[in-house]
This record gives structure tokens, sequence and C-alpha cells, in this order.
């Protein structure tokens, strides 16, 4: 690349290039947030569980 | 080596190793990429032929190869799983699942970003494009046939047949650009005399697919962990766990 400006607009490709790296960053972000929080989740629901044995 | 080999086969060994080494390989993968994204994005020169919109290179060639070996993964913890009735080659390919279809996306997306410019069309029914959608419908009735029923073996061993039918698809997306007339353009030979790119070029690619590469190890370790977590979790050492923590 030789500017910021050239950079910005691909070349012309902008349209294209930009929304292909966009879509990417959105799906791997997804890929990457939700097992964690489908983990803690879950663990709370097996103590939640655990508690009301316990209770009984 | 091989004593702890069988040691990781255990749920609670397993479930420990992978809650300390997937986040590691997260931030590498991060790192790679974004290393992988400053050569692709920014030093690697403008293609002589397509400009700029070559660049689209550097995301959809990582996704249509971890789209492919995502599959085998997945295919062969099927195979495993329904010859040795392990329980947790069924769990590797149910977490491998949702990874795999998530990359076949951003390979048809990518391509279809990719060829409006170059070819005119975002589609074309062509054997390479057609036979990757199919891989992705391939993954969805598998995630769709392994929830389908009750009892979670049976839905096990249901779609791990599929998978193991699906197999046939993959060498048909990797030589469809050679057995067919097709649009998509045949394999592209990166270095050595007859090389299509200057290293500029194919060395930001290797590293984003090695990026990629560590992406699917981290996640897929994550996922199989929390997999693990939800089949076991009437289990003793999950109550020891949710106990501990």
């Amino acid at each position: 690349m030789k500017s910021w400006h050239e950079f910005i607009t691909m070349g012309g490709y902008a349209a294209y290039v930009w929304p292909s790296y966009g879509i990417v960053l959105v799906v791997m972000l997804a890929n990457a947030i939700l097992p964690g929080r489908r983990q803690r989740r879950l663990l709370r629901e097996i103590r939640r569980k655990q508690r009301e044995e316990q209770t009984e | 080596m091989f004593v702890w080999f069988h040691k990781l086969a255990s749920p609670p060994f397993f479930y420990r190793f992978a809650q300390k080494l997937a986040p590691w390989l997260g931030w590498l993968s991060l790192l790679v990429i974004l290393a992988g994204l400053y050569g692709g994005l920014w030093l690697a020169p403008p293609d002589y032929q397509q400009g700029d919109g070559f660049r689209i290179i550097y995301v959809h060639v990582p996704s249509a190869m971890l789209s492919m070996f995502a599959y085998m993964v997945m295919a062969t913890a099927a195979a495993i799983g329904l010859i040795w009735r392990m329980k947790l080659a069924h769990a590797v390919s149910a977490a491998v699942a949702p990874l795999g279809a998530s990359f076949t996306f951003l390979a048809l997306i990518t391509g279809s970003l990719w060829g409006k410019p170059m070819w005119g069309t975002y589609w074309v029914w062509d054997a390479r494009l057609t036979s990757e959608l199919i891989l992705l419908f391939l993954y969805l009735g598998y995630i769709a046939l392994n929830h389908a029923f009750e009892d979670r073996r049976t839905g096990d061993r249901a779609s791990a047949i599929l998978a193991l039918v699906g197999v046939v698809n993959i060498p048909i997306i990797h030589y469809s650009v050679q057995w067919w007339n097709t649009l998509h353009q045949g394999q592209t030979i990166f270095f050595g005399p007859k090389s299509e790119m200057p290293p500029s070029m194919y060395i930001p690619l290797f590293i984003m697919i090695l990026g990629f590469m560590l992406f699917f190890a981290a996640f897929s370790l994550k996922r199989l962990q929390v997999e693990v977590l939800q089949r076991e979790n009437k289990s003793a050492w999950v109550r020891e766990l949710v106990e501990t923590t």
C-alpha cells in the first residue's frame, strides 16, 4: 500500500474487500465468545440443580 | 507419552487440560492473524490483474481449507466413535461441526464477494461452488440430526453415519477445478520455479492459514470442553468441579 487513501478505497474494490473481512470478523468473534458463555451458563445450571437436590 | 495420551481421553483430565490450553492457543491465533493481516492488507503489492481485489484471498483460502479440514476431523472422529464406541469421539465430531459450518459459510460468502468484481456474478452453479454449498448442508444436516433424538447415543450414531457418507464430497470439492470446466480458478502454484505469486504475496497467505488453524484448534478444544461438560453433567467429577469452583 502506498497511502491510507489507497488502503481505505482498496484501489476501487472497497465494496467487496471490506465486507469480506467484516463478515469474517463477525463470524470468528461469535465463535470465540459463544462457547465460553455457554460453559458458564452450563456450570451455573448444574450448580443450581445440585443445590435443589441438597435441600430436598 | 503414551500414558499421557491415555489420560487425555479421561473426561476430567481433558477438561482441566483444555481449560489451560485453549486461551493460550486463542491469543496466539489472534497474534498470528494480526501479523497476516498486516502482511496481506498492507505490505503485499496489488495483483497485476485484480488490483487490490485479490486481497480477499487472505480470508477466502484459509476459510475454504478449514472447511474441508474440519470435515475430515469430524468424519474421522465419527468413524472412531462408530467402530470403537468411544464416547469422546462423538463429542469431538459434535464440537467441530459448528466451526466447520462457520468456515464453509465464510468460504462461500467471501468467494461470492470476490466473484462479483472478477467474474461479474455473485454466484454460478459450477462444480466448485456447488460442492462447497453441499458441504455446508452436510454440516447443517449433521448438527440437526445430532440433536434430533431424545437419546444422545442414537443421535450420535445417526449423525456419524451421515458424516461418513458425506466424505465423498471432499475429493469432489478438491478436484472439481480439474475434473470440470469451472469458472473458479485452478490451484495456484505458490512457490518454486513456476510460482505465480511473489513471496510478499504468499508469505502473508501462509501466515493467515497458520492463524486460522490455531483459531480452529483453540475453539474446537473449547467447544469440546463444553460438550464434555454437558454430556457428563451427572457424573461425580462434574459435581466435584462445581462444588470447588
